[in-house]
This record gives structure tokens, sequence and C-alpha cells, in this order.
């Protein structure tokens, strides 16, 4: 509860339109490339404002997905993780809990264990780039928080998957 | 003895195919009937306990109705119906007319009687061996409140169940779990505590966070579990009576789960993630530093101790895939012992000491098994979409588990089988039900 209510209250300081918390166990935070933001004012807050947890989200894309019982980091994953490093680096203020999950096939506690793998595989990557180690926590919620519910590969591929969450400054 | 001979049957079945080496010497036919898993339930009959107070019928009634619930939910025992009944039982102490009892082929006749006086139960219990024409074993009486009248059928249950198998009975017990709502991608979870039949359900826990895989302790009166309250996964440890949770130490950055109690009921084991690897660990429940129990840079989880606190059994994905290892209780080197196809996770060991019940995993399947605590004799006694996380009764001859659906449906519930892979059957709770983890017998 805490770290959902911090969420928004960033997000709301931030002058908002960009949806509250998106993604964060919920539809489709999915990396939509950086062809997405288009010219126009830049709203503040919104999703092509470069500095808003929108654009973090949205446009650099806050997750990223893994083979079957794997934790390495893809090739697409990387160029996400990238874009988050780049982001984080600019960005100084946010601080990141990257959530680590697992599809549904798999032991309940060593789902925890393999999300905890991913987890850190991307804040290793991170930190590689260059981002502090205290500004990134993990977590992993193994097979307790699917954001699709079949039971086919299609869902599983979307569920095996690291997600950055961007909380709280620094100071704050 | 066709009775005795129904008395063995019965015990073999649940003894069944592990009872071991001095089966194997004795008579032919009898052997192939327990490897083919063949059994005829044995026919009991117990007609409605008499009623020895005024106000007593509708708790005698009851008690007769639970008693016969939890032996013909064992499999090994069939209820003949009253309405075929020739005799009846006016009274506890009249002389049993076996012949009667015998023309409809009851080979077990269970009789019984209630009293109340105020809130103060009485319940006593008589077993008769019909075609031996003998009463087995002597009548026993249970006293106690009236709000405790299940406890005491159970208590008859066990007696009767115990004194024709030979086994320790399991119906007088209770268990935790999770209790689930919501779709798969919107799940609450609470804690839960119910008899073992599904009864008298109560939660333990609001669903503000996610909880998980709940443990008895030793004498059933705390039980360990892994919530999601700060954000992390943590360890809590709940006392049963009073419902008061209290949160174990951990070391910030860190992710503790799967906590299990040694046989002391002081020590525990449970797994820490950090920096991505997770490892099995050790601590006091009452508080002082956590010593390391492994060091691999693979997944160690699971973990559970032999009856005797000696070992360890628990899974590790040190060899590439999830598999199963016994290590000194204390840490040290580890023995595989899951060799077969496929992938093996959650190992509890028996209450006895005798085997290793496991979830597999192989080609898209999900079983709950057992093994001999050396590997052996792996015997796979279900299958489904998803079957996992198997407790064992307090007599270590029946399982309960979570099965999960398919598809976007998807829902958990409870089931039992026994270790023949015989009684398969679901265990209903109001909601649905995952994770459950089987108390001892009650005291």
């Amino acid at each position: 509860m805490t770290l959902t209510a911090k969420i928004l209250l960033l997000v709301a300081g931030l002058a908002l339109a960009a949806c509250t918390n998106p993604g964060r166990f919920g539809a489709d935070g999915t990396a939509g490339g950086a062809g997405g933001v288009g010219g126009g004012a830049i709203v503040p807050g919104s999703a092509n404002d470069p500095t808003s947890p929108a654009y973090f989200n949205q446009a650099i894309g806050d997750r990223v997905l893994f083979a079957v019982d794997q934790s390495a980091v893809t090739d697409e994953g990387r160029v996400i993780l990238d874009g988050q490093a780049t982001w984080l680096l600019t960005n100084t203020d946010f601080t990141a809990i990257i959530e680590g999950h697992a599809d549904e096939q798999g032991t309940r506690e060593y789902n925890v264990a393999l999300g905890a793998r991913r987890a850190n595989a991307v804040r290793e990557y991170l930190v590689s780039k260059g981002v502090a180690g205290n500004r990134l926590r993990t977590v992993s919620y193994g097979k307790e928080r699917p954001i699709e519910i079949c039971s086919n590969e299609a869902c599983y591929a979307k569920n095996r998957r690291a997600v950055t969450v961007l909380a709280g400054g620094l100071t704050g | 003895m066709r009775f005795l001979g129904m008395v063995l049957s019965a015990a073999l079945a649940l003894g069944g195919f592990w009872s071991g080496t001095a089966l194997a010497q004795s008579d032919g036919p009898l052997r192939i009937e327990i490897t083919e898993g063949v059994i005829e339930p044995l026919p009991f009959a117990l007609p409605v306990f008499e009623a020895e107070t005024g106000d007593a019928g509708g708790l005698a009634a009851q008690i007769s109705q639970v008693v016969s619930a939890d032996l013909s939910g064992t499999g090994l025992f069939r209820e003949i119906p009253a309405n075929a009944f020739i005799s009846q039982v006016s009274s506890f102490a009249a002389p049993v007319q076996y012949a009667d009892w015998k023309a409809i082929n009851a080979q077990a006749l269970i009789t019984g009687a209630v009293s109340v006086q105020g809130n103060q139960l009485a319940v006593k219990f008589r077993l008769y061996d019909v075609f031996s024409g003998a009463e087995m074993g002597s009548g026993l009486q249970f006293t106690g409140t009236t709000d405790g009248w299940r406890r005491m059928a159970h208590k008859v249950a066990d007696a009767v169940y115990s004194r024709i198998t030979g086994e320790g009975g399991y119906f007088d017990s209770r268990v935790v779990f999770v209790s689930e709502t919501g779709s798969k991608d919107a799940r609450q979870k609470r804690l839960a505590i119910m008899d073992y039949d599904g009864a008298g359900v109560q939660y333990l826990t609001d669903s503000s966070a996610i909880v998980l895989a709940p443990r008895f302790s030793p004498n059933g009166d705390r039980v360990l579990y892994t919530s999601y309250e700060t954000g992390f996964p943590r360890i809590y440890v709940l006392d049963v009576g009073s419902v008061q949770q209290r949160v174990l130490e951990s070391q910030d950055g860190t992710m503790s789960f799967a906590p299990r109690f040694a046989p002391d009921g002081q020590n525990i084991v449970f797994s820490l993630s950090q920096g991505g690897n997770t490892d099995i660990w050790a601590m006091n429940v009452g508080g002082g530093g956590a010593t390391r129990l492994t060091s691999a840079p693979s997944i160690e989880t699971a973990p559970s101790f032999s009856p005797d606190g000696s070992q360890i059994v628990f899974e590790s994905d040190r060899s590439g895939s999830q598999q199963l290892y016994i290590m000194p209780a204390g840490g040290g080197e580890a023995q595989r012992i899951s060799f077969g196809p496929g992938r093996y996770g959650t190992p509890v060991w028996s209450p006895r000491g005798d085997l290793i019940a496991f979830t597999k995993q192989n080609s898209g399947r999900f079983h709950i098994g057992v093994m001999r605590t050396d590997g052996s004799e792996e015997r796979l006694l279900t299958a489904s979409f998803l079957d996992e996380g198997p407790t064992w009764a307090p007599n270590g001859r029946v399982i309960m588990f979570t099965r999960e659906t398919q598809g976007e449906g998807g829902r958990s519930s409870l089931y039992s089988v026994d270790i023949s892979g015989r009684n398969l059957r679901p265990v209903r709770t109001p909601e649905g039900g995952s994770d459950p983890s089987w108390s001892p017998l009650l005291q």
C-alpha cells in the first residue's frame, strides 16, 4: 500500500495526465518504443514529457521479458534497459523497485526465487550502465501476479517479466 | 476370520506398496490385490448413537454423521444405509444381535451413546467385529464441552480407524491454508484454518497482502508463513490461539520465504534471496542471528526436516533443473535423491520418516508423488494441469495438496489422496484454497 500511495502522490505532483501507476501489474505498460512520442506541446507529466514516469513506462518501456525458466536479459531487453538506464541517470530524483515475475508453470516457492533472479538480472544490468545501486531495490512476486491469465505460451511469455517501477525520490 | 482378512487388507492397502519386505514374503494373492490397488471397502453399520439425556438427540445425530463421514471418506470403509438394518440398537448396553448384522454383511458395527449435562458432553462408543462375534477393543468415552462435539466425533472415528487398520488416526486434526478469491490477475489471498474435513473455517489474516505457504509448528500451536505486508516477502509467525502475529527479523534488501519449523518447534529453516541468489538459512524463531546452510549460486528452497531433526530435504536447481537433495540439518554436503525425468520440487518428509512427498513437473503435467528417502520406489499419485505442494496427514498415509485448473477461469482448490494413489477427493472450502499444511493430531 505505501508503495502505491507513493507512486500516486508522485504522479499527481507532476501534474498527471499519465495513467496512475501504469501497468504496475496491470495492462499494457509494454514497451511502446520511442515512436509513439509525437510532436506538439509537451504536457508535463504525460507520456511525451521525457522527464515523466509516464514516458519511462510507455515510451521507454518499464519491463523486459524472459525465456522459460531463464533469467538472462535478452537482446530486446537490453535495448529497453539501456533506455531505462539513460532515463534514470538523467532523472536522478527517482528510485525504482524492480519486480521479478514468473509464469504459472512452476512451483510457488521456486518461482519466488526465479523472480528474484530476474529482478536481480535487471538491477545488475542497470548498475553496469552506471545507475547507483542504492537507487534500485528488487522484489519477487513469483507467479502471484500474472498480467495475462490464459494458460498458454502467449500469456506465459508476457508474465515472465521484470518490471521497473519508479518510486519516490532519493531525498523523499 | 473373514473380518480379520478384511482388516488385514485394509491395513495393507494403507501401507500397501510401502509396507516393505516382510510383506513380500507373505502369501501371493493378497499381495497381488494390493499392488493392483484393488480393495473392497469394509462395510460397516453405524446406528445413530443413543441419546442418553433428553436434549442429546440433535448432537447424537450430528456426531454419528461425522463419524460415518470420517470413515467413509477414507475410501477404506463403506457405510451400510440404515434402512437396510434388521436389528435396531435401542440401548448402548443391550447385547448385540450378531446374526442380524451378519445378514446385511456389516463386518464392523459401531454403537455409541451421547449425553449432555449443561454444556458438558460425553460420547462413548463400542466397536464390534460382527463375523467373529466379539467386541474389538473395549468401549471408550470422550468428554468435553458441547461446542467441541465435532472433535469428539473425530476422536471416535480415529479410534475405530486405528483399531481396524493398525495405523494412527488423522481425523482430529486441522489444516491451515491460503483462502483465495478473485481472478488470476487480481487474486486475493488470506490465511485460514479449518478442521481436516473442511468444517469450521476461520480466517487468520485479511487479504490486504499476499500470503504464501503456511506451515504448522510441530504441536500445531503456531503457524509460519510468508507475507508481502511490507511490500517484500518476509516471514511471520502467528499464534493460532490468540491469532497474534509478528514478523521475524530480516536483513534489509533481502527477501525471506519458505519457512518451516524444526521438530523442536524453536528453530526454523527458510529461504533467503540476496542479490538474486536464494539459499537456505536457519534461525531461532525467537530471534538471534541466522546461519547459512547452503551457499551455492543456484536456487535452494522448500526445505523440510526429517522427523528426527537430523536431516533436511530441499530442492535445488544446481544441476540445471529443480531436483531434490538431502543434507545434514546443520548444512554440509548434500546428496541428490531424485533422478527421474522432469523436475522435482516442494519435498515434504513424512511424519513417519519413511517417505518424501513432492511435486513433479514432466511433459507439461504436474504430479504429486512419493519416494523413499533414498529416492527409490518413486510413485506418482496424481496428474493434472497443476498439482503442487503436498502436506502429510498426521499418520503419514494421506496427502493433501493444491490443484489449480487451467485457463482464464483457473481456480485453486484443495484435494486429498492416499499414498497408494487411491481415494482422490476434493476438500471443500468456502472459497478457493491453496498451500495446505496439515497439523499433527490435536491434543
